[in-house]
């Protein structure tokens, strides 16, 4: 029994996390196929045709599926469950909004958030904010897996699937898209960073934010937040790095003016070099960091552009 | 309006859990028990509903054990009207409670049903978009605002590129993010008055919903643990560190 991935996109590019997904269910059994559904997508279809290890692509490209609002999407891969064991999605904000409506449709569990897969039916997930590791089984006919793409290195690009158009599915017509306000960035997208610079409640405004963006432009950086910075207004909801914010890995975190709660760890513990400036020499960030700074972030932080700069960056 | 909120008796947020030496669970003996935190934000944005006479009546509802009675009675002091309790000392996976939610949904024929858009032990985030799903009902999940407009509701939600904005036809299933609302702190008389107010037993027999476990839970472990770093002495010597020994810049 086969597995169907539905891809993440805007339409235009395919998005890294289903790349690095692709990875993930590659190893959930059977062959691969992925969905790519969405409006004016051919293109994306065709950059999912490259990816290792998949055998066909289907391309759903109605208007109805142009933001993946959770009814019509979950109809149409109703329509299409039969034949796979297993469909999986990355964990993105559309993909735990849908997942969970498709898996109910179809009387299937569903495995969130999954970090490896053991066997096909097999997974190991993190639970309470990633202090312990669920590893879970099902034996069921069919599920549903929301996979943590940041747990995944990404699938090459060396594939050459063919690609086949489906027809829409009827839009059970209870939802609309009305408008959307998304934030502007020329820095790498946060969850596909190399490096991210983060900076909470200590940053005291969203004026002192520019601070930050100096080093993330020197570090190629995306720039993230704690939940206390986005709640007081400093930055846009779309920053929150943690457990039930944005989940990141990258080769370098710099964490400033954060104190390290668990759930601010919880999304980014798995970066590969924590690097924590805090004023505090208690705060719990400094249990998880490689390199730590005390020291007042408003010297701190001029000073690390002043020698980046020295180093030629 | 009647709107009907499910919430979860969960460890408390502040807590650090334990995975049991056996590796069958994580420790909650003695451990301190709160509501959910979205489910708090869930109740208060029922209870504004309320207080802005939109709703009508808030209905809270817990599926758990008999301790759950204390969060339902929470839900009460912020502002709810009448509980129930569906008592059970199972462990409910997410598709088994909302097959639950639905029996009690089919009796209280309520409007809307807001809840948390995630519970802190498990972090699933399935049950509202389960429920909508078994009830036909659309979706607005991850709500950082929400606002009725007619027949239907306006939904705002948090998501990775930003803020989107749909519009729902009611009935509707909302889920709760951090933004929607600050949840308030009960004040003492409301305590006292939720004291009095009903909560209705029952079993999950009640409803002829097949909410028995399917996931077989092989083992919960530890997370793999950092080494400790240094403390680096000044700038100079961190933009060192990472150049020279890290190799990350
Ligand atoms: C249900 C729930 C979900 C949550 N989800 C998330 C989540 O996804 N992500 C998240 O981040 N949080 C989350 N939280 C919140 C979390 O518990 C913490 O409250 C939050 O992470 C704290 O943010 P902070 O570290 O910026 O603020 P604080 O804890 O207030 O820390 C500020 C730090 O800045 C330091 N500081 C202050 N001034 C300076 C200075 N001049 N120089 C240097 N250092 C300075 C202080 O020493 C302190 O350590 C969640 C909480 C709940 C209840």
């Amino acid at each position: 029994m086969n597995t169907l991935l539905i891809a993440e996109h805007n339409n235009q590019n395919l998005s890294e996390s289903t790349v690095k997904s692709a990875t993930a269910a590659a190893q959930m059994g059977g062959e691969l196929h992925v969905l790519v559904a969405g409006a004016g997508c051919a293109g994306v279809a065709d950059e999912a045709a490259k990816l290792d290890g998949v055998a066909k692509v289907l391309l759903a490209d109605d208007a109805q599926y142009e933001k993946h609002l959770a009814e019509p999407m979950s109809a149409l891969v109703v329509g299409l469950a039969d034949g796979y064991a297993t469909i999986a999605t990355p964990a993105s904000t559309n993909g735990k909004n849908f997942m969970p409506r498709i898996a109910a449709l179809l009387d299937c569990s569903q495995i969130s958030d999954v970090t490896a897969v053991l066997d096909a039916n097999t997974f190991e997930r993190p639970i309470y904010a990633g202090n312990a590791i669920q590893t879970v089984r099902v034996s069921e006919a069919k599920k549903a897996v929301t996979i943590r793409p940041t747990a995944f290195a990404a699938a090459a690009l060396t594939g050459s699937a063919g690609v086949d158009a489906i027809g829409a599915s009827d839009n059970p017509g209870v939802s609309e898209f009305v408008s959307e306000e998304l934030t502007k960035s020329d820095r790498p997208e946060l969850t596909g960073a190399k490096v991210v610079v983060s900076g909470g409640r200590g940053m005291q405004s969203g004026e002192n934010f520019p601070m930050l963006e100096k080093i993330a432009d020197k570090l190629g950086a995306a720039v993230g937040a704690s939940r206390a910075a986005v709640d007081a207004g400093f930055v846009p909801n779309d920053y929150q790095v943690g457990q039930t914010g944005k989940v990141v890995a990258p080769e370098l975190y710099i964490a400033v003016g954060i104190s390290g709660a668990i759930q601010h760890l919880a999304g980014m513990k798995d970066s590969k070099v924590i690097v924590a400036i805090n004023k505090d020499e208690e705060a719990p960030i400094f249990q998880v960091a490689d390199y730590g700074l005390v020291a007042d972030l408003f010297t701190a932080v001029p000073e690390l552009e002043e020698e980046l700069g020295k180093v030629g960056l | 309006m009647k709107i009907l909120v499910p919430v979860k008796r969960v460890v408390d947020y502040n807590v650090k859990i334990r995975v049991k030496p056996d590796q069958t669970g994580v420790d909650l003996a003695n451990v301190k028990m709160s509501m959910n935190p979205f489910c708090e934000i869930a109740i208060e944005e029922a209870v504004r509903l309320q207080e802005a006479g939109t709703a009508t009546e808030v209905v809270v509802v817990s599926v758990g054990p008999t301790q759950a009675q204390e969060t339902i009675r929470t839900a009460l002091a912020m502002g709810a009207d009448r509980g129930i309790l569906v008592q059970t000392d199972d462990e409910m996976e997410p598709l088994g409670l909302a097959k639950i939610l639905k029996g009690v949904v089919e009796e209280e024929k309520p409007d809307m049903v807001i809840l948390g858009k995630q519970a802190i032990d498990g972090d699933n985030n399935q049950t509202g978009q389960m429920l909508a799903a078994l009830l036909g009902w659309s979706q607005g999940t991850f709500a950082s605002e929400i606002s009725l407009d007619g027949d239907s509701l306006n939904v705002t939600r948090e998501i990775d590129g930003g803020l989107q904005t749909i519009k729902l036809a009611m009935p509707a299933i909302v889920t709760a993010d951090l933004r929607l609302n600050e949840p308030r702190y009960a004040s003492l008389p409301n305590i006292m008055k939720a004291k009095k107010k009903p909560i209705d037993e029952k079993t999950v027999a009640d409803y002829s919903a097949d909410a028995a476990p399917r996931l077989e839970i092989v083992k919960v472990t530890e997370p793999p643990v950092r080494e400790a770093g240094i403390v680096v002495e000044s700038v100079n010597e961190l933009v060192d560190k990472l150049k020279n020994e890290a190799g990350v810049i």
